[in-house]
C-alpha cells in the first residue's frame, strides 16, 4: 500500500469518527491542534487504523504520533 | 416559607422528544387528543422472545435531529436529554446569562444502558482494546446533565440526583431549591431514559411489571382501569428551564408557571412495592403543599405518577385522599402515562411539563384507556379534556420510584 492509499484512508477514518473534512488531512498536520481530534478520539482513529492497516500500534507508539504524516509512516513501515 | 431570601422560581422554557413528538408542541397536542404512543418493537428484540412486543418508543429518531459525530459520542438518553434541552433553552429565549449562576441537574432512571450492554458485547466479542473509548461518559448517570452542562457552559454546578422513577421530579425539585436558596439563578433542568432494550426490558419484565397485552398494545397502558396489568416501557425526554423570578422579569421571560415548592420522602417500606397506606406519597404531597406556601384545598389538579400497574395506582389514591381528605373530589386528576407510556427517570420531567401547560392553558388532557374505573380508586379521573378555572391554581406533579422514593412538585399557575 502506498503513501498515498494510507493517507486517503486515514483521511476516510478521521472523517467517519471525528467528522474531519478529508480534504484538509494532510502529511504536515497534527492531529490534535490542526485537526481537533481529542485522546479519546485518537484512541478510536488508531482502533480504526489497526483494523484497517492491519497494524499494531501500541500505546507508547500513539504517543509518538504527533501528526498525520507520522502515522502514514509508521503504517507504511509497519502493515 | 423557610427559606432565607426566599426567591420565587419561574419556568421559562420547555423541551420534550417523546413518543408522541420530537418537540414540546406536538408532546401537548398529542395528549390533548388522546394519542397513543405506544408501538411494536422491531425485529432486535425478536430473539428473545420476552414476554412483552411493543413499548412507547421514541416517535422521531435522535439520529434525525443531532449532527452525525456529535451523536455518536452520546448515549441514547443523552442524545434525548440534548434534543430536549437545546428545545428548552431556545423555548427561553436562548438567554445570555452569567454561566457561574447557571446549573444543569438533569436526571436519568438507570443512566446509558445501551452504552454500557454495547461495551459488554464487545469487550465479550472483541476483547477490551476494542471497547469504545467514549463508553465511560456514554453510560455514567450524571452523564446527562454533564453534556447538557457543557453545551450550555453552565458552571454553576452539574448534579442528577437519581431517585427511579422519581428522578426527573427530583432533579426538578433540587434545582428549585438551589434557586430559591439563592445559590444560583438559572437551571436546565429535566429527565430522560432511553431503556427500551431488550435487556432493560427484560428485567423489568422479571419483576413482572410490564403490561403483556400484545393483543393490544395501545390499550396496554389503562392506569386507574380494572384491567391493568403493568406499565409500558417508554423513552424519552424533558427538560425546563427555570430560574428566579427576578432573573426572568429582568430579562423580560415569557413565565409560564411557578415551581411553587416540592416535597420529598421516602417510604421506607418496600424496595419495590408501594406501600399500601400511601403515607410517603402522601407526606410529599403535603410536604409540598406547605413549602409553596399554600393550603391543600388550594390544589385543582394533579398528574399521577399512575404507572397502570395494579399496586401502585391504587396506593397513590388512597395517598391522594389521605393528603387531600374529601377535597380530593374536587381535584382534577390525569394521567399522561396512558399515552406516553412510563419514561422511568423522563417521566417525573415531561409530566412536570404536561402541569405547567395544563395550568399555562387552563386544561388537563385525558386519560386513555379508562373503560371501567378500578372501584379501589376513589379520585375524579379525567377521560376527556377539562377546564381549569381562572385565577391563581395550584397543580401538583407526582412522581415515585423503586427504593421507595416519593416525589411531589407544586406548580402555580402564572
Amino acid at each position: 500500500m502506498t503513501e498515498q492509499e494510507i493517507l486517503e484512508g486515514l483521511a476516510g477514518i478521521c472523517n467517519d469518527l471525528a467528522g474531519v473534512d478529508p480534504s484538509i488531512v494532510s502529511m504536515e498536520k497534527s492531529f490534535r491542534d490542526d485537526l481537533d481530534i481529542d485522546s479519546l478520539s485518537m484512541v478510536e482513529v488508531v482502533m480504526a487504523c489497526e483494523d484497517k492497516f492491519g497494524v499494531k500500534i501500541t500505546d507508547d507508539k500513539v504517543n509518538s504520533l504527533e501528526t498525520v504524516g507520522d502515522a502514514v509512516t509508521f503504517i507504511a513501515e509497519n502493515a | 416559607m423557610g427559606y432565607a431570601n426566599d426567591k420565587a422560581v419561574v419556568v421559562t422554557g420547555l423541551g420534550a422528544t417523546t413518543p408522541l413528538g420530537a418537540n414540546v408542541g406536538d408532546f401537548w397536542s398529542g395528549l390533548m387528543a388522546g394519542t397513543s404512543g405506544i408501538r411494536l418493537l422491531d425485529e432486535r428484540f425478536a430473539a428473545y422472545e420476552l414476554p412483552v412486543t411493543f413499548g412507547a418508543t421514541i416517535a422521531v429518531e435522535p439520529a434525525e435531529m443531532l449532527d452525525r459525530i456529535e451523536a455518536r459520542k452520546l448515549d441514547r438518553s443523552e442524545q434525548f436529554a440534548l434534543i430536549a434541552a437545546r428545545e428548552a433553552w431556545a423555548d427561553a429565549g436562548s438567554p445570555d446569562v452569567d454561566p457561574d449562576r447557571l446549573a444543569s441537574v438533569v436526571s436519568s432512571g438507570i443512566g446509558g444502558v445501551h452504552a454500557l450492554l454495547d461495551s459488554y458485547d464487545t469487550l465479550r466479542e472483541r476483547g477490551w482494546n476494542r471497547i469504545n473509548p467514549n463508553s465511560v461518559p456514554m453510560l455514567m448517570p450524571n452523564g446527562p446533565a454533564a453534556v447538557v452542562g457543557l453545551e450550555f457552559g453552565a458552571r454553576g454546578g452539574v448534579h442528577a440526583p437519581v431517585s427511579a422513577c422519581a428522578s426527573g421530579a427530583e432533579a426538578l425539585a433540587w434545582a428549585s431549591m438551589l434557586i430559591r436558596l439563592g445559590k444560583i439563578d438559572i437551571a436546565i433542568v429535566g429527565g430522560c431514559e432511553a431503556a427500551v432494550h431488550p435487556s432493560p426490558m427484560a428485567n423489568f419484565a422479571a419483576m413482572r411489571a410490564l403490561s403483556t397485552r400484545n393483543d393490544n398494545p395501545q390499550a396496554a397502558s389503562r392506569p386507574y382501569d380494572v384491567d391493568r396489568d403493568g406499565f409500558v416501557m417508554g423513552e424519552g425526554a424533558g427538560v425546563l428551564v427555570i430560574e428566579s423570578e427576578e432573573h426572568a422579569r429582568a430579562r423580560g421571560a415569557r413565565v409560564y408557571a411557578y415551581v411553587a415548592g416540592s416535597g420529598m420522602t421516602a417510604d421506607a417500606h418496600h424496595m419495590a412495592q408501594p406501600d399500601p397506606n400511601g403515607s410517603g406519597a402522601a407526606r410529599a404531597m403535603l410536604r409540598a403543599v406547605e413549602d409553596a406556601g399554600v393550603s391543600p384545598a388550594d390544589i385543582v389538579h394533579i398528574n399521577a405518577h399512575a404507572t397502570s400497574t395494579p399496586a401502585g395506582d391504587v396506593a397513590e389514591s388512597v395517598a391522594i385522599r389521605a393528603a387531600f381528605g374529601d377535597h380530593a373530589d374536587s381535584i382534577v386528576v390525569t394521567a399522561t402515562k396512558s399515552m406516553t407510556g412510563h419514561l422511568l427517570g423522563g417521566a417525573g420531567a415531561i409530566e412536570s411539563i404536561a402541569c405547567v401547560l395544563a395550568l399555562h392553558n387552563r386544561i388537563v388532557p385525558p386519560t386513555i384507556n379508562l373503560d371501567n374505573q378500578d372501584p379501589d380508586i376513589h379520585l375524579d379521573v379525567a377521560t376527556s379534556q377539562r377546564p381549569l378555572a381562572a385565577g391563581t391554581i395550584h397543580a401538583i406533579n407526582n412522581s415515585f420510584g423503586f427504593g421507595g422514593h416519593d416525589v411531589a412538585v407544586v406548580f402555580r399557575s402564572a
